[in-house]
């Protein structure tokens, strides 16, 4: 167990993993517009469409979740006491 | 009664037991009591039994069907995972209550009829508030205090609905209503405010991080899932819910993206995931309820996987804010492992329990050509991944070293996690295992090679805007407002509005009352006559500034200075009499005149 965790705080492993994830990235994108689609809805057939939207999502999340915060909702700790 | 146990009987009997057993042989028991449970359950027979005669009602304590028996199943299976989990634990109130809790759960699924479905859902609430007070901080206290103030009140109304209910329909019966009348909306809101629905739900975030380290992981898994079972029985294929499912998804990711708290992370992560089974059973065809059903049982376990693992770090490190942990996958490698099954189990990751259910409910929505519904769940799906797959692992293992080195939990903690650990990848792997106990039968494959790639897409783009965002995600030192601001804050400022002036005139009131006037009265009471004359010559004086004379101020101010001494001698008592006399006499004339 410790020589994997020592293996994988390598930095050069470090480097490779991160690498692969790119990989997988451009691999689920170039393959789309291969595989055999069975889509419900129209916005399915844009091309890496889960992809794009995914991305978008986690974006507008992140965003609306930030200004809302700042702007409202988080307090300091001692905010109750 | 019949000669079958419920095994809701079993687990608060043996909880009751506990006490009476010492060292291993109480350990013993405690992972026995839930295999009896189960044994129990699966001899009981389908449809209703133990039926008890109540006034002119029909108590029905084991309804059984497919229904109820999923929700049973997991349950027990939950609790026999954190039977394991809390073997390690001392203080054996903690599991007594936790046992209560799950009996009072496994009585309010298996309930047929109102009345036991009401007294199990109040035994839950009191059973479960102790695993927070327990705690014995202040800040679980305060919790525990809402959070049971807060589940009476939500008692209170659906005791209303029931009590309606019966009265308009003479039936007890527990069965669908849908919404129809005053009875059905308080129902439904006693629902609500169990499966935490917002503006309903702070109680869960505001309570659940404070409980114990085996008190979260117990009430992680009943509660809310017990309020989707009563609401997929009483009001499937009620339209609100659609729209408050998908409200409480969103929620649940916003404010978990925004907390600080490790648990508190992964209780908003419990409101997004119930939300998921709120829209399936607003749906309500066959597929969505069954989508439903499913991911309440992948749910169950996976979180409960997930808030172990949180409670191992707090058990080891006794922490729980994400900027106060970091760097731990050094020395906790297998706390880690099995965290990332449940990481990637609630983010619906391929071969893992996720999967399999929650993709019914969004193709559930997609099969009623409900094109938005489905598209805001396409994105809360991915914001599961941002919130509860990345960002609760990342901040607590990696992310900036604390220097923290824990070692690993106890094993019975580890064995604990490996169960619901198994179960999620067991499920990814064979759905049909989970599909074959569903209320209705399943027509659905969840591997296809378009449904597993466009997951993948989704998922590890979610997971690139997690690492591109990164900076804007940084943990900051606060806490997030929620709508228990109303009762904390709210209730404040109530009591200052109303309260501030209630007092002020209660002073002032009784300044009048017990100095102003008795004080004037002594002092008027010391010589009547003078006082009388000084207040005649007040108001000639007044009378006089209006008119334009110069009025007599010395002899005023000359009388009030030597007052009560004063030329004029208080009247004898004589003349008192003779004055009351005459008064009477007059008083008798006009009477006489007037009859």
């Amino acid at each position: 167990m410790k020589k994997i965790i020592e293996f994988m705080d390598r930095p050069d492993i470090r480097k490779k993993t991160r690498w692969i994830l790119i990989a997988i990235l451009i691999g689920l994108v170039l393959i789309d517009p291969f595989m055999e689609k069975h889509p419900v809805f129209v916005v399915e057939r844009l091309p890496a469409f889960y992809a794009v939207y995914g991305f978008l999502s986690c974006a507008l999340i992140v965003a609306v979740s930030k200004i809302i915060g700042k702007l409202w909702l988080q307090k300091r700790e001692d905010y109750y006491d | 009664m019949t000669s079958f146990i419920p095994p809701s009987v079993v687990f608060i009997a043996g909880a009751f037991l506990l006490p009476f057993f010492k060292g291993k042989l109480q350990k013993f028991l405690i992972v026995l009591l839930p295999v009896l449970a189960f044994i129990s359950m699966h001899l009981l027979p389908t449809g209703n039994s133990g039926l008890v005669e109540f006034l002119e009602y029909i108590l029905v304590f084991n309804r059984v069907d497919r229904l109820s028996l999923v929700f049973g199943n997991v349950f027990i299976i939950m609790a026999f995972a954190g039977a394991i989990y809390s073997l390690h634990e001392k203080d054996i109130s903690q599991i007594i209550a936790a046992f209560i809790y799950v009996g009072s759960a496994l009585g309010a699924v298996f309930a047929g009829d109102y009345i036991t479905l009401y007294i199990f859902w109040e035994a839950m609430a009191f059973s479960s508030v102790y695993l927070i007070a327990i705690r014995k901080t202040d800040k679980a206290r305060g919790a525990s205090f809402r959070y049971i103030l807060v589940h009476l009140f939500g008692g209170m109304l659906l005791l209303a609905g029931i009590v309606i209910h019966i009265a308009s329909t003479g039936s007890s019966e527990f069965d669908f209503i849908g919404l129809n009348g005053l009875a059905s909306y308080l129902i439904l809101i006693g629902f609500a405010i169990n499966a935490a629905i917002p503006p309903l739900s702070a109680w869960l975030s505001d309570a659940y991080p404070e409980a114990t380290v085996i008190g979260t992981v117990f009430l992680s898994a009943f509660t809310t899932k017990t309020a989707v079972y009563t609401l997929a029985r009483a009001f499937p294929g009620t339209d609100i819910l659609i729209w408050a499912g998908i409200i409480m998804a969103l929620y649940g990711i916003v404010f978990a993206i925004l907390e600080n708290d490790m648990r508190r992370i992964l209780s908003y992560s419990i409101i997004n995931q119930v939300g998921f089974m709120v829209v399936g059973i607003g749906i309500g065809t066959p597929m969505a309820l069954n989508g439903a059903v499913s991911h309440a049982f992948a749910h169950i376990l996976y979180k409960g996987l997930l808030m172990m693992s949180a409670g191992a770090v707090l058990y080891t490190t006794g922490r729980s804010k994400c900027t106060e942990l970091g760097g731990l996958y050094k020395s906790m490698p297998i706390t880690l492992g099995l965290c990332l099954i449940g990481a990637a189990s609630i983010s619906a990751f391929p071969l893992t329990s996720g999967f399999v259910t929650k993709s019914m409910i969004a193709d559930a929505a997609a099969h009623e050509g409900l094109i938005t519904i489905w598209m805001l769940l396409t994105m809360a799906s991915a914001g599961v991944f941002l919130h509860a797959g990345i960002k609760f692992p990342y901040f607590v293992f990696f992310a900036k070293d604390s220097g923290l080195r824990p070692k690993e939990p106890p094993l019975n903690m580890l064995i604990g996690m490996g169960v619901p650990a198994f179960l999620c990848i067991f499920i990814g792997i064979f759905p049909q295992s989970v599909y074959q106990i569903l209320p209705f039968a399943v027509d659905y494959v969840p591997y296809t090679s378009y449904h597993v790639i466009t997951q993948l897409q989704l998922l590890m783009f979610s997971g690139l805007a997690f690492f591109v965002l990164l900076k804007y995600l940084q943990r900051t030192d606060t806490i997030t407002l929620d709508t228990d601001w109303f009762y904390r804050r709210g209730g404040q400022i109530v009591v200052n509005m109303v309260g501030t002036p209630l007092v002020h005139l209660s002073n002032s009131l009784s300044k009048t009352c017990f100095e102003t006037i008795p004080g004037f009265l002594i002092r008027f009471g010391e010589n009547p006559t003078a006082a009388i004359k000084i207040g005649v010559d007040t108001m000639a004086v007044w009378a006089d500034k209006k008119m334009g004379k110069t009025p007599p101020l010395k002899k005023l101010v000359r009388e009030k200075k030597i007052y009560p001494r004063s030329q004029i001698k208080p009247l004898s008592i004589g003349a008192g009499v003779a004055f009351i006399l005459f008064f009477f006499i007059m008083m008798f004339l006009i009477i006489l005149n007037i009859i």
